[in-house]
């Protein structure tokens, strides 16, 4: 096993703990990791120490999180943002990189992208530059992408997310990882690749819309941890309305960057994971490649430095065909833009134009309640558990629901939130309904509870209608057959369903 | 700023225009010697700075009465572009260099641009764009463009369906050993 060891390639180099400012490497995109306290919290991911008297394996995540703006037109130019529309029917000449083109910023794009700085504890840089990625693809029409590579817009913060841990997945934790800095970026068009033809197909509807990305640092060690820190990531931009951040719609994109080593060593080579189209498959995608790696090292192998894709179908990651070894991205500043000054109230020079002035301080007063608040405060409002809480922001809608039969009903709420999450959630999920589309409504879930509350009917009694709101034909029938007994079979049956099943619709 | 009419070179010196000879070869530096490097003090510069942007009767002011300083030269020393840059900037930019001539005008402009390591740059800001003290305009976020597909596929050699049509993927330049290029011949 000493072998393997020696044989793992350091590409990365050391760097000392905590000196976090070596991780800027000049043109080369590929950053060295710095090494984060391992905590002794942290326990050895996946391959459990003794096992073929080889040591436990620890695994490096870091996170590249590409997130949509949402705004009405793009970040340089005056061309809508828009999902599914017709090829190449959003697309302004600048898009096209056509010669004589100049970009204009997008304002809209400027506050999200410090709504977004301040929401996730950044310090807003009062200055920042612009710089021109450069690199050859068919989607990139001008060669370049303007992207802030020396100086990007927020640094600095941290991102705070749950999970649940322990063995019966019922103890919630809080952990943080650090954010190295948001930047503003171009997008490139979409390529549909005709294999049969031999040829591309270029849509640059997507073409220069402006994006956040955000760069953690690599504190992470499992899919599942990155997996929460997406997802409450993506609460936080909901909320904040700064990116609707929809994976499945392509609005919220994520790199994973994964390597392992053994604790107290040297970093290993890190993979680049890309390709991945959900919360679920991320998981899934960085769990696959850390065990893919550990075996490869096992094995005597080495993890190359690549980029690789995730195939979701397979559920492994395969290397991507395209992308060519090192790239050198010949950064330079972009000349056609002055750097973007930021404001706050102390710095507001007097008679300015209020249109072309960006006010930190002014975004800041108007930050809405961030997700983490707002458990906070359903927890002291109704007394419910902090899991309950967490549970009730992360469905879209629960949360609205659950107050507006908390409102209607005189049920205590802590026994209100059973309802919710055990019948109402479980049964949405088993058929993979939104809150939205729930057959059951906050009204009639408020009548139903009321109901029981004054002892009319009993518990079981509920859960049955439920049963039968929710379509379960079979209770529907067991009532029928009930009415006829008590009736003794006076009634017509047809008449007595269609009775029951108008009150029911109610 | 130089403005051509005529066969005469025109060039525009300490803010009036001065008729120059027509030379075949002539560089910027008009009839200068090439023997002399001047740099330009930052001289006095505020006026004309501050303004606000956009101000029409300062835009494009050049200095009426600039201050020259003489710089002792200093023969710079001679760097050697190895053929392994010139594979990697061919590789990078996608250029050709031909022959060798492509490569010595390279190594010229290099020389050219060195010059600058003759001015003392001690205590000063690097400037990366002469727009550095512009305000940069904010647009307001509406949608002022689009919906000119036709206008944009008609540059388009081939298209399908509203489409462009590109190759499939990047096909990267071959390694050196495997390429036929002038530059294998090994210094």
């Amino acid at each position: 096993m000493a072998a393997s060891i020696l044989r793992r390639s350091l590409l990365t180099p050391r760097c000392r703990a905590g000196d976090v400012a070596a991780l800027h490497s000049g043109p080369s995109r590929r950053r060295a990791q710095a090494p984060g306290p391992i905590a002794s919290g942290r326990r050895a991911a996946n391959s459990p120490a003794g096992e073929r008297g080889v040591a436990p394996w620890v695994a490096v995540v870091g996170l590249e999180i590409h997130a949509q703006i949402s705004s009405n037109s793009k970040l340089f130019s005056g061309s809508q943002v828009q999902f599914a529309a017709p090829p190449n029917s959003l697309v302004s000449f600048f898009d096209a990189s056509l010669p004589g083109t100049l970009p204009a910023l997008n304002r809209r794009c400027v506050e999200a992208a410090v709504m977004t700085g301040l929401a996730l504890n950044c310090s807003i840089n009062k200055k920042s530059l612009f710089d021109r990625k450069h690199y050859f693809y068919a989607d990139l029409p001008a060669g370049y992408q303007i992207t802030q590579q020396r100086l990007p817009v927020a640094v600095n913060g941290s991102l705070s997310y749950s999970l649940c841990v322990g063995r019966k997945k019922n103890q919630m934790v809080t952990r943080t990882v650090r954010i190295k800095q948001i930047q503003l970026e171009q997008d490139s068009g979409k390529s549909l690749h005709d294999d049969i033809r031999s040829q591309t197909l270029i849509d640059l509807n997507r073409a220069g819309v402006g994006l956040m990305e955000v760069v953690m640092e690599p504190e992470m060690s499992s899919g599942e941890e990155a997996a929460a820190a997406v997802r409450e990531l993506q609460l936080i931009l909901q909320t904040l309305g700064s990116s609707q951040a929809i994976m499945a719609e392509g609005q919220l994109r994520v790199d994973a960057n994964v390597s392992v080593h053994h604790p107290g060593e040297a970093y290993g080579v890190r993979t680049e994971v890309k390709n991945i189209n959900s919360a679920r498959f991320l998981a899934r995608a960085i769990d696959y490649e850390i065990q893919r790696q550990i075996k490869e090292l096992e094995n005597g192998g080495t993890v190359m430095n690549e980029t690789r894709a995730f195939d979701f179908k397979l559920g492994c990651t395969i290397p991507m065909r395209d992308k060519e070894g090192k790239q050198d991205y010949r950064f330079m500043p972009e000349p056609n833009l002055p750097p973007l000054i930021l404001y706050d109230t102390k710095s507001l020079p007097a008679n300015t134009n209020h249109q072309q002035v960006v006010n930190i301080d002014w975004i800041r007063e108007r930050l809405p309640d961030l997700p983490s608040v707002r458990r906070v405060k359903l927890v002291e409002q109704y007394g419910i558990l902090p899991e309950h809480s967490f549970t009730l922001l992360n469905e879209d809608g629960l949360m609205e629901f659950f107050e507006s039969v908390v409102r209607q009903t005189q049920m205590n709420p802590k026994k209100v939130i059973g309802w919710i999450l055990n019948d109402m959630l479980g049964y949405l999920k088993q058929h993979n309904l939104k809150v939205k589309e729930s057959p059951v409504s906050s009204l009639f879930l408020a009548d139903l509870l009321n109901l029981l509350e004054r002892g009319t009917i009993s518990s079981s009694a509920a859960k049955q209608v439920m049963e039968i709101k929710k379509g379960n034909q079979k209770v529907l029938n067991k009532l029928i057959g009930l009415v006829q007994r008590t009736t003794r079979g006076r009634v017509d049956p047809v008449l007595v369903k269609q009775i029951l099943e108008k009150r029911l619709s109610q | 700023m130089r403005k051509s009419g005529g066969g005469r070179m025109w060039i525009l010196r300490f803010g009036r225009y001065i008729r120059g000879a027509p030379s075949g070869g002539a560089s910027y530096w008009g009839g200068l010697s090439p023997g002399r490097r001047f740099t330009q003090a930052a001289a006095g510069g505020s006026d004309g700075r501050q303004d606000a942007a956009g101000d029409p009767r300062r835009r494009g002011r050049v200095y009426q009465n600039p201050t020259w300083q003489h710089v002792e030269q200093r023969p710079l020393p001679e760097k050697k572009v190895t053929v392994e840059v010139f594979d990697h900037l061919e590789r990078l930019a996608l250029v050709d260099f031909r022959n060798w001539e492509g490569v010595q005008r390279l190594e010229k402009a290099i020389q050219f641009a060195d010059q600058l390591h003759a001015v003392n740059t001690e205590g000063v800001e690097p400037m990366d764009s002469v727009l550095e003290d512009r305000c940069l305009y904010l647009r307001e976020d509406n949608i002022t463009e689009g919906n000119c597909s036709e206008e944009l596929l008609r540059n388009a050699r081939e298209t399908v369906e509203e489409y462009f049509i590109a190759p499939p993927g990047n096909i990267p330049l071959p390694k050196l050993e495997e390429r036929d290029t002038f530059l294998q011949v090994s210094e």
